[in-house]
């Protein structure tokens, strides 16, 4: 259906002040996709764990992509797995983004040069909507990442035209 | 005045509106962009090989079956032996009587044989002394095979 779903061109107030609700809505409950792939996984545990605890920006993991918005791509990612993550962002409903954690998912880390198994970036097979960097990145890092991505989301607009 | 079931009704109607107005407003307000790759199943990024439902064994049958008998046993057995302190021997009787009658059905389907599980059995060729050496010419049988 798909009522507000990019079928505006010019915004007024009533646009205007939906999506800012929508988006509102949107980013305090960024539910992220349940997967870690390596040692930043730990991180990303500890960061929803009680200490860092992002339940307080109502970010907690669901264990299915259909009700995800955001994967958080916690690691490695080697050639093997790349498939599966293509597969488990195109099952995400949207909108869905995508925050790449640590230098390994960024770039390939410390596989960028002798790696055979490593993919050099996760971007280079899903859009990316923010770069997390660290090896592997402190939970503080990856909080402040969330909360990049939660700022992008307020500027974002849903029933809008994407310029051609 | 509303009675005992009125409020079970309101409760009802407000959980049954509470959940249609959210699915209706997702369904009217969320992007639809529906391709192949989305709406394969989910198997954690595996691709889904053949279809869920699977055939069982029939014999897991006979063994669901005889669970159920001992698992009702045990619904039974609970109670009886919180307030067994109180009833005495009538109690004692009874639940005896009880086991006796599900013990017997359950001697009667160990002695059917419906608690063996069928092994293949395969046949292990035979090796002894002297591997590869034939003393004996071979039989018509082993020709055959």
């Amino acid at each position: 259906m798909g009522l507000l779903d990019q079928r505006f061109e010019n915004s007024n107030i009533i646009i205007t002040s939906m999506d800012s609700l929508l988006n509102w809505a949107r980013l305090s409950s960024l539910w992220g996709m349940q997967f870690g792939l390596a040692c930043c996984a730990i991180e990303m545990m500890a960061t929803g764990a009680s200490h860092y605890d992002t339940d307080r920006f109502g970010i907690f993991f669901r264990g299915s992509p259909r009700q995800s918005d955001v994967m958080i791509v916690a690691g490695t990612v080697t050639l093997k797995m790349a498939s599966r993550i293509k597969t488990l962002y195109d099952q995400m409903s949207e909108p869905r983004y995508v925050l790449s954690m640590g230098s390994c998912s960024n770039c390939g880390g410390p596989y960028w040069e002798h790696g055979y198994h490593v993919l050099k970036g996760v971007d280079r097979i899903i859009p990316v909507d923010v770069y997390v960097p660290g090896c592997p990145p402190r939970p503080e890092a990856l909080i402040e990442g969330l909360m990049k991505l939660q700022e992008k989301i307020r500027s974002q607009s849903l029933a809008k035209k994407k310029s051609a | 005045m509303l009675t005992e079931f009125g409020r079970v009704l309101i409760f009802l109607i407000v959980g049954v509106l509470f959940v249609a107005i959210g699915l209706a407003t997702a369904w009217l307000l969320r992007p639809h962009r529906p391709y192949p790759s989305k709406r394969t199943t989910y198997e954690c990024g595996e691709t889904p090989v053949g279809d869920t439902r699977m055939r069982f064994n029939i014999r897991f049958y006979v063994i669901a079956l005889i669970f159920i008998i001992f698992d009702v046993e045990v619904v039974f057995l609970f109670p009886w032996a919180l307030v067994y302190a109180g009833l005495g021997w009538f109690a004692f009787v009874e639940m005896m009587v009880f086991l006796v009658i599900l013990l017997a059905g359950f001697a009667y389907v160990w002695r059917n044989g419906d608690l063996d599980w069928d092994k293949p059995a395969p046949r292990i060729p035979r090796y002894e002394r002297g591997v590869g050496v034939r003393e004996t010419p071979l039989t018509e049988e082993e020709l055959a095979v």
